[in-house]
């Protein structure tokens, strides 16, 4: 049975073996010229051309593009304006008062970009340390709450922002609730504080399961013995949690914290789907304008639109230095 | 007897193969404001059948499909082969001139050419295609709230202002949210705004700066939001140009008074039944006059088109005069083809007595546009003119711009993408 197993094997895995032949003498070739080195290139080849024609090659044509002018779409009927883009968008009297500059809608995006990313991030941290200590504790229905939290991460944006965007609007459930309670209805997502402080609700709940789950992850490995030791001296909770679980879930910790600055950064799908932007600009985000300007608008800019993603881009690539060097240096500590 | 099998099968793939070789598929992106994707869908059968050569393709689209995707797929030299567009200017360079393939060019001339240069550049003789129907913006007033509040419902030459304050009547004594909406575009305010005097042209057809006409119309619009008469969903709660309608919002009777046009006819009738009475009511008058704006949505055909012969075919049997009569009649657009016109007697297929007296109210309306008004759906840079007063006057009502910054604003947002085009 089996030499039978065996042979049937062989002869499946027989054309593979016969490619894999026919390439010997090329490799061996390839081998000798270059070293071990070279074989690592050779075998990363695949993996690299696919990065490169799915990431490289577009990251080079917006650059090209954005240092052109026009509103024709195909690079050929576009003129070189150099960066003439970038001029436009950082043209301002003053970047803190949007109107004072030249695109105000872009710095009101990042203005309101920013402010989202310092609520949201610092809202999404807490939240995830709070549910994932709350879960790493022996309590019932531990796995039944795990997947309650995980769950919403699974719903796709537009899904979620079409859930709350019923549940906020004018009909929606929360002014049955509010109501029932005896007052007057509300227009939520016509306020402007309500409609901001929304997109940053609305995001938490979205994606928090899974930093929660990261958090689950680094609090399980930290070493109970730690946790003994402490019971055993009577050290209070508080002073527990900041000497031994902070310190042990730092690692994982930075990672939460980049990777939610860069989602944040990234905002545009939820947002888009439960404010639209509005009311006025008060929940335009970068990527919305990026959107809005490249794709939206009846006359498209997709030079403007290229530069302003290049410039959001950099902001992008200094967030994930410091996600690379933390994590660096998080490794470096396991390793001493 | 599995060697025969075997061979029989394969005889019946390769004949399938054969027989789909010689179909040509033809791809229709359309988009549906009421019942018109059924009719398409039934007319373009019948022609299946009598061509079996062809096979037509319909993707029923979002509407913001066609005004957000469409344009990228044609700017990159791709697309569908047939389109339905209400964006007919400005995209002209994509469309198709099916001169050299329609069965008799001076047919489409004779029924189509007043409207021609709506949908094709400045000076050229081309064919693009055709429009599904003429569209003319209006309002409507929901008869029954009226009634119950013991409003009178404000007669012919009744002003913007004594709309609005009827309207105001209305809501105080239904407890609604809103007195009134209006669409959030461009193309449904500029009708208003002309009507207060605005001249969005240039003498050299370039846009001119957003005048006092214009402002006045949309300066009120702006105070009606923030006196809470106008529902503020509509145009509050959202960034950009993004279009919003109100439709709903009136079918649910929130609103009295609703200024749309006349494509939601269909869409109201079928939906509000018998709920409540509604009628057309034409366009408010401002101080210079009473124009609503003309407009409408087109077939065309796609110059990327692989196809053009069989796209003329199809095209050609699409404008036909009987089957353009049978999709008025059956969708209650009001028709563009000048035979049909011209011959009148149109019966619309509709069982709501609400629905005849609407449209001949549109068809009443269409003699009071003005001439400013009249000259829009042939302007290329109308469409660039709305997006900015949609995204500025927006943000007034949010209260963050001043009106006269506002005004600063279009011109400049104008200009710049005169500029960028330019480039």
């Amino acid at each position: 049975m089996a030499r039978f197993g065996e042979t049937v094997g062989r002869v499946a895995t027989l054309p593979l073996v016969l490619i894999a032949r026919a390439f010997d003498p090329v490799l061996r070739l390839w081998q000798r010229g270059t070293g071990t080195g070279g074989m690592v290139a050779f075998f990363l080849l695949p993996n690299m051309a696919i990065f490169g024609v799915f990431v490289i090659i577009p990251l080079v044509l917006n650059f090209v593009y954005s240092l052109t002018g026009g509103t024709n779409i195909l690079l050929g009927d576009r003129s070189f304006i150099g960066f003439g883009q970038y001029g436009r968008l950082l043209e301002c009297g003053n970047y803190l008062q949007p109107l004072t500059c030249r695109e105000d809608q872009f710095w009101t995006a990042v203005r309101n970009t920013s402010l989202f990313v310092l609520f949201q991030v610092s809202l999404m941290v807490c939240v995830s340390m709070i549910t994932a200590l709350i879960l790493n504790r022996n309590i019932a229905g531990r796995g039944f709450f795990r997947a309650v939290f995980f769950f919403p991460v699974l719903l796709s944006p537009v899904v979620v922002g079409l859930i709350w965007r019923w549940i906020l609007q004018r009909q929606g459930l929360m002014n049955l609730i509010v109501t029932n309670l005896g007052f007057d209805p509300v227009v939520w997502l016509n306020d402007r504080f309500f409609a901001f402080a929304a997109a940053i609700g609305v995001s938490t709940w979205a994606h928090m399961g899974f930093y929660t789950l990261i958090l689950l992850a680094g609090l399980q490995a930290i070493p109970k013995d730690l946790y003994e030791a402490a019971e055993m001296d009577a050290t209070p909770p508080a002073r527990v949690f900041w000497r031994i679980t902070l310190p042990l879930l730092g690692p994982n910790l930075a990672v939460v914290l980049v990777l939610a600055l860069i989602r944040g950064v990234q905002i545009f799908d939820e947002a888009y789907v439960l404010t639209g932007g509005g009311p006025g600009t008060s929940t335009l985000f970068l990527t919305q304008y990026i959107y809005e300007v490249g794709f939206a608008s009846f006359l498209r800019n997709p030079g403007l639109a290229a530069a302003a993603s290049i410039l959001m881009g950099l902001v992008l690539v200094v967030l994930t230095l410091i996600q690379l060097g933390l994590s660096r240096r998080a490794e470096r500590g396991n390793t001493r | 007897m599995k060697t025969i099998l075997l061979s029989g099968v394969a005889l019946a793939v390769l004949a399938s193969g054969a027989i789909a070789q010689n179909v040509t598929e033809v791809r229709i992106m359309w988009y549906s404001d009421g019942n018109e994707g059924e009719v398409i869908a039934d007319l373009l059968d019948r022609f299946e059948q009598n061509n079996p050569d062809i096979d037509i393709v319909l993707d029923n689209v979002a509407y913001q499909v066609i005004m957000e995707q469409l344009p990228i797929q044609l700017a990159a030299g791709e697309g569908p082969d047939i389109a339905r567009v209400t964006n007919l200017k400005a995209q002209a360079e994509h469309w198709i001139d099916l001169r050299p393939h329609v069965a008799d060019p001076a047919y489409w001339d004779e029924n189509f050419g007043g409207r021609f240069d709506w949908i094709r550049k400045d000076g050229s003789d081309a064919i693009p295609g055709y429009m599904t129907q003429l569209t003319l913006t209006g309002g409507f007033a929901n008869a029954t709230l009226f009634e119950q509040a013991g409003v009178e419902l404000p007669g012919p030459g009744a002003t913007w202002d004594e709309w609005i304050e009827a309207s105001r009547q209305v809501m105080e004594d239904q407890g609604l949210p809103a007195a009134f909406a209006i669409d959030r575009s461009g193309h449904r305010v500029a009708g208003p705004s002309i009507s207060y005097g605005a001249n969005f042209i240039a003498d050299d057809g370039m846009p001119a700066p957003i005048d006092d006409g214009a402002m006045a119309y949309l300066s009120r619009l702006a105070e009606w939001t923030e006196q809470g008469l106008m529902l503020p969903e509509v145009w509050v709660s959202a960034a950009g140009t993004t279009y919003r309608a109100a439709a709903d919002d009136f079918i649910n009777a929130q609103i009295p008074f609703y200024y749309s046009g006349s494509w939601q006819v269909s869409n109201l009738s079928s939906k509000i039944g018998d709920a409540f009475d509604w009628v057309m009511i034409g366009s408010p008058c401002g101080d210079a006059g009473c124009s609503g704006m003309a407009g409408g949505a087109a077939l065309v055909g796609i110059k990327y088109t692989q196809h053009p012969e069989e796209v003329a075919r199809v095209m050609d049997f699409l404008a036909s005069e009987d089957i353009l009569r049978e999709f008025s009649e059956r969708t209650l657009f009001l028709p563009a083809h000048a035979g049909v016109v011209a011959k009148g007697g149109l019966e619309f297929q509709s069982d709501d007595p609400l629905v005849p007296p609407a449209l001949n109210a549109f068809v009443a309306a269409s003699a009071e546009t003005m001439p400013a008004a009249d000259a829009m759906p042939a302007w290329v840079w109308a469409n660039t003119y709305y997006g900015a007063i949609v995204t500025r006057i927006s943000q007034v009502m949010a209260g963050e711009l001043t009106m006269e910054q506002a005004r600063e604003l279009i011109d400049s947002d104008v200009a710049d993408q005169v500029e960028a085009a330019g480039q």
